[in-house]
């Protein structure tokens, strides 16, 4: 398997009143293409900070960071924000989906920043919403969705644009438990299906069960990194 | 990159979900621009309304009339010298190369009586070339001749105004009429021209050969003396010139030594009436500048607006650059927010402008006049105002940090 992501050494620090806080404090991780990571931890740990540098929404403050065989902390904002566009997909716990917008337009949203043109875009997102199950409720605005239907909207924006790795941060947060397995037998056949490398952010034990991998954070710093026995 | 139209659409979605705070930002841009060009249309139209004035009593005019006299100790007014005769206007139009042309003229109150109808009117007695002077054409008949002139016959030409009151209806030319009990043919009638500058009704006159006025209707104390000359320069940029001349040559005529009191007047009617038109173009400079400040206030509301709706935003902003926007993404989709409602505000504008502008001069009377440039003007100024004002907010915007932007309540 080849190398996706790659961090050497990542700190990131805050300056939060008189002492700086180090919310990654020296983390060294490896992620091959197709792997199934769950990344666990307490509040605070410094997971939720992890996934946002590693999903280049944030930049670490030393350290160094490759993905897919580009170096992320040479690159400008820009250049950043085209790597999220093509690259990376992203699940959030409160769904992020746009309020006013319907299924079909949020589901477009990656491709309006990416030059492609309305017709295609539409397609595209159709196809991507019917393969999240969504057929039917392609006009109808977040608040017309369950938590489960908003969630696969959101998943749905995720693939459109064929990103290889999905990053989930608490997907399963504001679902109830049976949809929550929905959610995540959905991932894995994404996973093992159409190879999506998957990163998922909880402090949910049975949320990290679906995974392969689990890596635990405290205070900054990954304490272990262990393959899920199935 | 996002596309245009992407982008426009994007924005009119966000205008349309807050129609009533839309409507009322517009409003501030609707009030400065229909302001702008209402008050641009009042002073376009005031003084086109000057130019037309001027244009009706003829261009570049210069009118010599006798200088006052003091007679035991009473000063009388100017004109009240009989200073002036037929061979100064002769010898002006003849020695003077800045005149174009030149009308001996005298002028005298009197009936006019055709049948059994009479009209009180002014009896102009001129030379030929006074229908030159003043850009005056007929509708019908022939102006009079140098021979008419010459032989002081009893011909006349009226104007419009004693043609409605005395004929009505009917063609006067070839009628008799009668002036002071001396039959006259009628041999044309004039063109009408409307009120003078200062409001007199041009067209209430009748001409007959200054010869006939002299000898045979008036006469005057002081033989071969007239009432004034009128003088046409050759252009506008010669009238000071032909001012000039006219002075020197009617002081060597009239032989009066260098230090001594000219026994005429010159006046120049068109530069008068040059200087009024100049300071209502200032006066329109000035409305447009005081409504423009209205336009300024309106650009400020459309900033505020920006400024709250970027903070509301928050969030979608950060959703929109998790997934690829870029900060000039962000920072077009809000300059085209702003520009969308300054300029469906300017052209909402334009056409309350234009309306007010009718209003103006259906109820008030105004003469108003709305320009092509001055909506050219407003529509530019207001897409001015919606970049000026559209880009600190905009700006604001582009700046966010993603991770900020998306976890904002």
């Amino acid at each position: 398997m080849t190398t996706l992501i790659e961090t050497v050494d990542l700190m990131k620090i805050y300056d939060v009143g008189d002492s700086p806080v180090h919310a990654l404090d020296g983390v060294s991780v490896t992620i091959d293409r197709g792997d199934f990571v769950a990344v666990m931890g307490p509040s605070g740990s410094g997971k939720s900070t992890f996934m946002n540098v590693i999903g280049c929404l944030d930049r670490p403050t030393s350290g160094e960071y490759r993905f897919d065989g580009m170096d992320v902390g040479s690159l400008g904002p820009d250049d950043l924000a085209e790597i999220r566009n093509r690259k990376i997909g992203f699940v959030f716990q409160g769904f992020n989906l746009l309020s006013r917008s319907t299924a079909l337009e949020n589901t477009e949203l990656p491709m309006l920043y990416s030059s492609i043109p309305s017709g295609e875009r539409k397609k595209r997102a159709l196809d991507s919403l019917r393969l999240l199950g969504l057929e039917g409720r392609e006009h109808h605005r977040p608040n017309q969705l369950s938590g489960g239907q908003q969630q696969r909207v959101a998943i749905a924006r995720a693939l459109v644009n064929d990103a290889p790795i999905v990053f989930a941060d608490e997907p399963t947060g504001n679902l109830d438990a049976k949809t929550s397995v929905e959610i995540m037998e959905l991932f894995v056949r994404l996973n093992r299906e159409s190879g999506i490398t998957m990163v998922v952010v909880t402090h949910d034990p049975d949320v990290a069960a679906f995974s392969r991998r689990v890596i635990r954070f405290l205070d900054g710093r990954v304490v272990s990194d262990v393959a899920v026995e199935k | 990159m996002i596309s245009i139209p992407s982008t426009l659409k994007i924005s009119i979605r966000a205008l349309w979900v807050n129609k009533m705070r839309s409507s009322l930002t517009m409003l501030g841009i609707i009030i400065g621009v229909g302001a702008v060009i209402a008050m641009l249309a009042v002073g376009t139209g005031a003084s086109r309304k000057i130019s037309q004035q001027i244009a009706s009593i003829g261009s570049n005019l210069i009118i010599v009339i006798p200088g006052s006299m003091t007679q035991g100790g009473v000063r009388l007014g100017a004109g009240a010298q009989s200073t002036l005769s037929r061979e100064d206007a002769e010898a002006i139009g003849r020695e003077c190369p800045a005149v174009q042309a030149v009308s001996a003229e005298m002028r005298r109150a009197a009936q006019v009586v055709y049948g059994n109808q009479n009209w009180a009117t002014a009896i102009q007695g001129l030379e030929p070339g006074a229908l030159e002077v003043r850009d005056w054409g007929l509708v019908d008949g022939r102006n009079f001749s140098e021979q008419d002139v010459r032989n002081a016959t009893k011909v006349c030409l009226l104007g419009q105004t004693v043609v409605d009151s005395l004929f009505g209806s009917m063609d006067p030319v070839g009628q008799i009429v009668r002036i002071r009990k001396i039959p006259f043919v009628v041999i044309g009638v004039l063109e009408k021209k409307g009120q003078s500058p200062i409001g007199q009704d041009q067209d209430d006159v009748v001409f007959i050969p200054i010869t006939t006025a002299l000898k045979k209707v008036f006469g005057t104390t002081h033989a071969g003396t007239i009432g004034s000359i009128m003088v046409k320069a050759v252009s506008t940029e010669a009238l000071p010139e032909a001012e000039r001349q006219v002075t020197e040559l009617l002081r060597q005529r009239h032989r009066i030594g260098p230090g001594r009191e000219d026994d005429f007047t010159v006046r120049n009617l068109t530069s008068m009436l040059q200087v009024a038109e100049q300071s209502t173009k200032v006066m329109t400079l000035l409305l447009g500048a005081i409504a423009s400040v209205s336009l300024l206030v309106g650009g400020i509301g459309i900033m505020n607006i920006m400024l709250v709706s970027v903070t509301e935003r928050t969030r979608e902003i950060g959703i929109r650059m998790a997934v690829g926007a870029k900060a000039r993404d962000i920072r077009l989709q809000f300059i085209i927010e702003a520009l969308t409602l300054s300029l469906i505000g300017g052209v909402t504008g334009i056409l309350v402008g234009v309306t007010v502008s009718g209003i103006l001069s259906a109820l008030a009377g105004w003469s108003t006049e709305v320009s092509i440039l001055s909506i050219f003007l407003a529509f530019g100024f207001s897409a001015l105002v919606g970049i000026f004002f559209g880009f600190y907010p905009a700006y604001k915007a582009s700046l966010l940090h993603p991770i900020d932007a998306l976890r904002h309540e």
